[in-house]
């Protein structure tokens, strides 16, 4: 069981960054990109500062480059609370 | 130019038409509702609820209570952006709409954008703020970066409908209201078809009122009714409000070809600011050029004009200015003189094009909206100023004034749309 799961991912989502208004948050959003869901560069910025916030894990800004998609986020998130 | 050559010289065609209104006003949301409390003569002010102004100086204001936020603006939206702009983002939707226009199909580079704003995003950055000093830097949100930003609206707006052609924002508190339909008729004469223009503020958080109170010229006067009573003897200040109106202007001939119907043109404007006061003198000021400089840019005699919605600031000094000013141009009881926004508050930025679509709206039904509250305007203003019930008759050219803290005035003058 991963410390930080795609359900967390959407609920931070949804929380600072607003619902899209093309897709639900609830249907199969992991491999679809950031960009694609409607989300800009700013509202992925949103999503790592509250990620660190709730979780206390550092989140370096150059790496909010390769959370592309919503699982990619959750994958970065995990492999920093294993390290 | 010589003095003369701008009168009845310009071409109807170059005169741009309004047609789309979008209201966002304290007592009535939406274009329709607007105009029925307005010609009713019912106040949107009341006591402050959007926070405890109990112990603040200032508790009466015109909120626009029927708004709900997430309800009017897309949540990805409404996340990065101010309350002021919400309100900015809904009127310009619906005044699209009204206009039956679909920005999607039109040229995106013709399309600008250009509104006025006051105070910005003052609500949003107060809980940025209190973010910052009670949780620390790493909790102020990214949108900070843009919410609170005197071009948010604008720049919202024109990410919405892809609308790449010119955009800005005019900042001259009240007065800024008309300057940028001035300045989007100078876009209209270049490269663009459409603009998107008004405003709108909405500053009635602890931060904003506390800036706005700052002047001195604001009402403390708790009985919602007695608050806020321009030219009145009685009168103590005004009453801040939220809200304001979008407008949508065309060129008169690319409004005639797709089969629209305007409510009225763009006749005349005159901008003008005042000297800085200094002691010892009285103040001075400059309304009554921006008067002036409006009616010859019309081509309007003041014997023309069939009302004055005046500025009202509701404080006795700056009342007797005006109405000096208006005295002046058209003569004493010259001409009907009304201020609804007496049922608003002044909403700044958003207070003088709310007064544009009243205008509009009086020019297409031929009726005078009332100034509320007002029991006799002072008789030394010999102003002929329309009180408690609208007055009937034909408006085929309407003034419209605004003064903005700091020395700035607007004067705005709109004709009845051409018979056709």
């Amino acid at each position: 069981m991963p410390a930080f799961t795609l359900d967390d991912m959407r609920t931070i989502m949804g929380g600072c960054a607003g619902v899209p208004e093309s897709i639900d948050l609830g249907d199969d959003i992991g491999e679809i990109s950031f960009a694609e869901l409607g989300y800009d560069s700013l509202a992925v910025l949103e999503m790592a500062a509250r990620i660190q916030q709730r979780l206390g894990v550092r989140i370096p800004d150059d790496a909010v480059e390769e959370m592309r998609t919503p699982q990619a986020a959750v994958d970065y998130v995990n492999r920093r609370l294993a390290a | 130019m010589t003095d003369t050559s701008p009168r009845r010289a310009r071409r109807r065609d170059t005169r741009p038409v309004f047609t789309g209104i979008g209201v966002a006003a304290p007592n009535g949301l939406g274009t329709a509702a607007y105009w029925a409390a307005t010609l009713d003569g019912k106040s949107g002010l009341g006591r402050i609820t959007r926070f405890d102004a109990e112990h603040y100086p200032v508790r009466v204001a015109g909120e626009v209570s029927e708004f709900d936020d997430t309800e009017h603006v897309p949540s990805r939206l409404a996340v990065q952006t101010d309350h002021w702009s919400h309100l900015g983002l809904t009127a310009a939707d619906w005044a699209l709409r009204d206009a039956g226009l679909d920005p999607s199909a039109l040229p995106e580079y013709e399309m600008a954008v250009v509104t006025a704003s006051s105070s910005g995003g003052t609500e949003f950055g107060q809980r940025e703020i209190e973010k910052l000093w009670s949780q620390g830097p790493g909790y102020v949100g990214v949108y900070q970066s843009i919410a609170w930003f005197y071009a948010a609206t604008t720049g919202q707006i024109s990410i919405r409908y892809g609308m790449r052609g010119p955009c800005g924002v005019i900042c001259a508190e009240q007065a800024g209201g008309l300057d940028v339909l001035a300045q989007g008729r100078r876009l209209l004469r270049q490269q663009a078809r459409v603009v998107v223009t008004g405003g709108t503020d909405a500053s009635l958080c602890p931060y904003g009122l506390v800036a706005q109170i700052s002047t001195g010229l604001l009402s403390t006067r708790d009985d919602p009714e007695r608050a806020y009573l321009p030219f009145d003897a009685d009168a103590c200040g005004y009453v801040p409000g939220e809200g304001g109106a979008m407008l949508i202007m065309e060129d008169a001939a690319t409004a005639r070809e797709r089969g629209a119907r305007p409510y009225g043109a763009l006749a005349g404007h005159g901008a003008t600011f005042d000297p800085r006061p200094g002691p010892g003198h009285p103040p001075v000021s400059n309304l009554r050029r921006a008067i002036t400089l409006a009616l010859q840019d019309a081509g309007v005699e003041p014997g023309e004009v069939d009302v004055v919605f005046a500025d009202a600031l509701g404080v006795p000094e700056r009342d007797r200015l005006e109405a000096q000013a208006i005295s002046a141009v058209f003569g004493p009881h010259g001409v009907p003189v009304t201020a609804p926004k007496t049922m608003t508050g002044r909403l700044y930025a958003g207070g003088a094009p709310l007064d544009v679509a009243t205008a509009l709206l009086a020019v297409r039904d031929g009726v005078i909206p009332p100034t509320v509250g007002v029991r006799a305007a002072a008789p030394s203003y010999e102003l002929d100023l329309v009180r408690s019930t609208a007055r009937d008759g034909p408006v085929r050219n309407a003034l419209v004034l605004a003064t903005g803290h700091g020395g700035f005035n607007a004067a705005l003058l709109l004709t009845a749309p051409d018979p056709s």
